[in-house]
């Protein structure tokens, strides 16, 4: 198909018989007019907090603050405090706006040195990834084997190239 | 207990030794998962585009499940139920929960203000861990987790937490009058489910735009739409103008986000080097191809980052731009109505399911978009062996 195609091959054939579409229509609200805002509050609730706060959640881990918010949340998740050098960098990122460029890319470089620490923390552990099984290749084997093959015969390439050259400037030593 | 661990970008495991979640404020609930699915957005994720997505954490923000423990003032749900769980977290009392946005909670995300809290999407939104679990801490239980009726298949419900809200308020946002053609970009779970709800608004003409044609064949199947392949058009946009008697169309619906395919600027600033909040190709073509005076309907996700956007033609032509993440909670009484009379049939969406141990392969098959792929759902109970904790009393 090209952009050359003409209008008129297009006319809608349904010619506006909707009846085989279950539904067609039911929800159809000619009030519904997205350029004028609702408005379901009371002037009162414009002020700022004048709500009824739900009691707060013990703030027994170091929560991150926006800088644009006055407080903790009522309720908070608590999946992974900030820690080691990953953690330093958030808590650095979270002195900037959230319209701000600095927060952002700091947060997205504490995320890749926070890969690093999870390899650390696992082998700290005793753990040793499966990479393998991680990054969902059994999938790949299940239903994309030719590619698999490729994509393991090239990784095997380059590791047997890698492998070569390290051991022939260890030679040289 | 077993969780899914993202361990960095492309990674993840099925990890038996998460801790189990706990009551951490009186208004929180346990809920054992029944169900949880693996979402679009959670790829955003997965491929390391959202910013504070910190390694350890457990993803999931469309699950089911049982309430198995319940906060001391808890009183409009009770151990046994069976719940859905809306993705965000909303505490029902502040000044958006009072306008019914829950999808815009300001009790429920420290972090930050521009997003609300939703399960197991990073600490920017909020550092809370997800239902890709056998366990998962609901906040807010008594505003959120909605009772599955007697008569619903499970199936049905896990895709009301997020699919069929998100796409239906998709539609919603676009102001559909009765003859509009829509044009929806996008043909993951969403967009389908928003190119269904079109009819639902009234719709004439829905048309779908994808780059996989296995996709395009779903929701030409299941939402009755014209489908086409963007990879086969030499301009999308010139494509929609020639089809729409070169007006534009009434209403164009961002179905896909952060992740669009099809323009190399947009890809390398916004997916390869993270200078943007994700690559904005798909917004580019809803704003460029509505007629002027239209409306842009985006549901898809975008990072907090500022992304290039045509801002001129938004003017220009007089648009509006309609955004928000779904108010699942406010939705769902109509929605479930819908699918008691059987107008919307989301469990025809999922296409895989797998036992929470194979989250890894999940992941990639939804990734890679392996195996014709729409809407993958884990089946917790699969793994569960040993007897939950929390039954004590
Ligand atoms: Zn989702
Ligand atoms: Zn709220």
């Amino acid at each position: 198909m090209t952009d050359e195609t003409n209008p008129e091959d297009f006319v809608n054939k349904r010619g506006g018989d909707y009846s085989h579409i279950k539904g067609w229509g039911i929800d159809a609200d000619p009030k519904n007019d997205p350029t004028y805002p609702m408005k379901k509050r009371t002037d009162e609730e414009i002020k700022g907090y004048t709500w009824e706060r739900p009691p707060q959640q013990p703030v027994n881990i170091e929560v991150l603050k926006s800088v644009e918010r006055p407080n903790i949340t009522a309720v908070f998740g608590t999946a992974m405090p900030p820690k080691g050098l990953s953690g330093a960098i958030r808590r650095f990122a979270f002195k900037y706006s959230e319209s701000s460029y600095a927060r952002w890319m700091q947060l997205v470089l504490a995320d890749r040195i926070g890969v690093v620490e999870g390899y650390i923390d696992d082998f700290s552990k005793g753990y040793i990834p499966n990479v393998f099984v991680e990054r969902g290749w059994i999938a790949e084997w299940k239903y994309n084997r030719k590619n698999f093959i490729l994509k393991a015969a090239l990784t095997a390439t380059v590791a047997t190239a890698g492998i070569l050259l390290l051991t022939k400037g260890k030679k040289k030593d | 207990m077993l969780a899914m661990n993202f361990r960095g970008p492309f990674r993840v495991r099925a990890d038996h030794n998460q801790p189990y979640p706990e009551i951490e404020h009186p208004e929180d609930a346990i809920v054992r998962v029944l169900r949880s699915c693996i979402c679009g957005s959670d790829l955003h994720l997965y491929h390391g585009l959202v910013p504070d997505t910190r390694v350890g954490s457990t993803f999931g923000h469309e699950f089911i499940g049982e309430i198995v423990e319940v906060g001391s003032s808890i009183q409009n749900v009770k151990v046994g139920d069976k719940v859905m769980v809306p993705f965000n977290i909303a505490c029902g009392k502040c000044a958006f929960c009072k306008q019914e946005l829950y999808g815009n909670c300001h009790e429920a995300n420290s972090q930050a203000t521009a997003v609300g809290g939703i399960f197991g999407y990073s600490h920017t939104a909020g550092g809370y861990n997800g239902g890709q679990a056998e366990y998962v801490r609901v906040p807010y239980a008594d505003v959120g987790p909605t009772v599955i009726p007697d008569w619903m298949d499970l199936d049905d419900a896990v895709m009301l937490t997020d699919v069929v809200p998100t796409g239906y308020q998709a539609a919603q946002m676009g102001g559909i009058q009765p003859g509009d053609t829509v044009v929806v970009f996008g043909a993951g779970p969403v967009g389908i489910m928003a190119a269904k709800c079109c009819w639902l608004f009234g719709a004439g003409r829905v048309i779908v735009i994808d780059q996989y044609d296995y996709r395009l064949e779903f929701a030409r199947d299941y939402a009755d739409a014209e489908v086409y392949n963007f990879k086969e058009l030499e301009d999308p946009v010139v494509f929609i103008k020639k089809t729409t008697d070169s007006l534009g169309a009434d209403v164009c619906i961002d179905a896909v986000g952060a992740e669009a395919a099809g323009d190399t600027m947009n890809t390398l600033l916004g997916r390869k080097l993270l200078l943007q909040g994700g690559s904005t190709t798909a917004l580019h073509w809803a704003i460029n191809s509505v007629k002027k005076g239209g409306i842009v309907s985006i549901v898809g996700v975008y990072g907090p980052i500022d992304a290039l956007v045509p801002i001129g033609n938004v003017l220009n032509k007089g648009i509006t731009i309609r955004a928000n993440q779904a108010s699942v909670k406010k939705l769902l009484p109509r929605l479930i109505e819908h699918v008691k009379n059987g107008i919307i049939d989301p469990k025809q969406l999922i296409t895989h399911r797998i036992p929470l141990e194979e989250v890894a392969e999940g992941y990639h098959i939804m990734s890679t978009k392996l195996d014709n792929c729409i809407k993958l759902s884990s089946h917790t109970a699969f793994s569960i062996k040993k007897k939950y904790k929390f039954l004590r009393n």
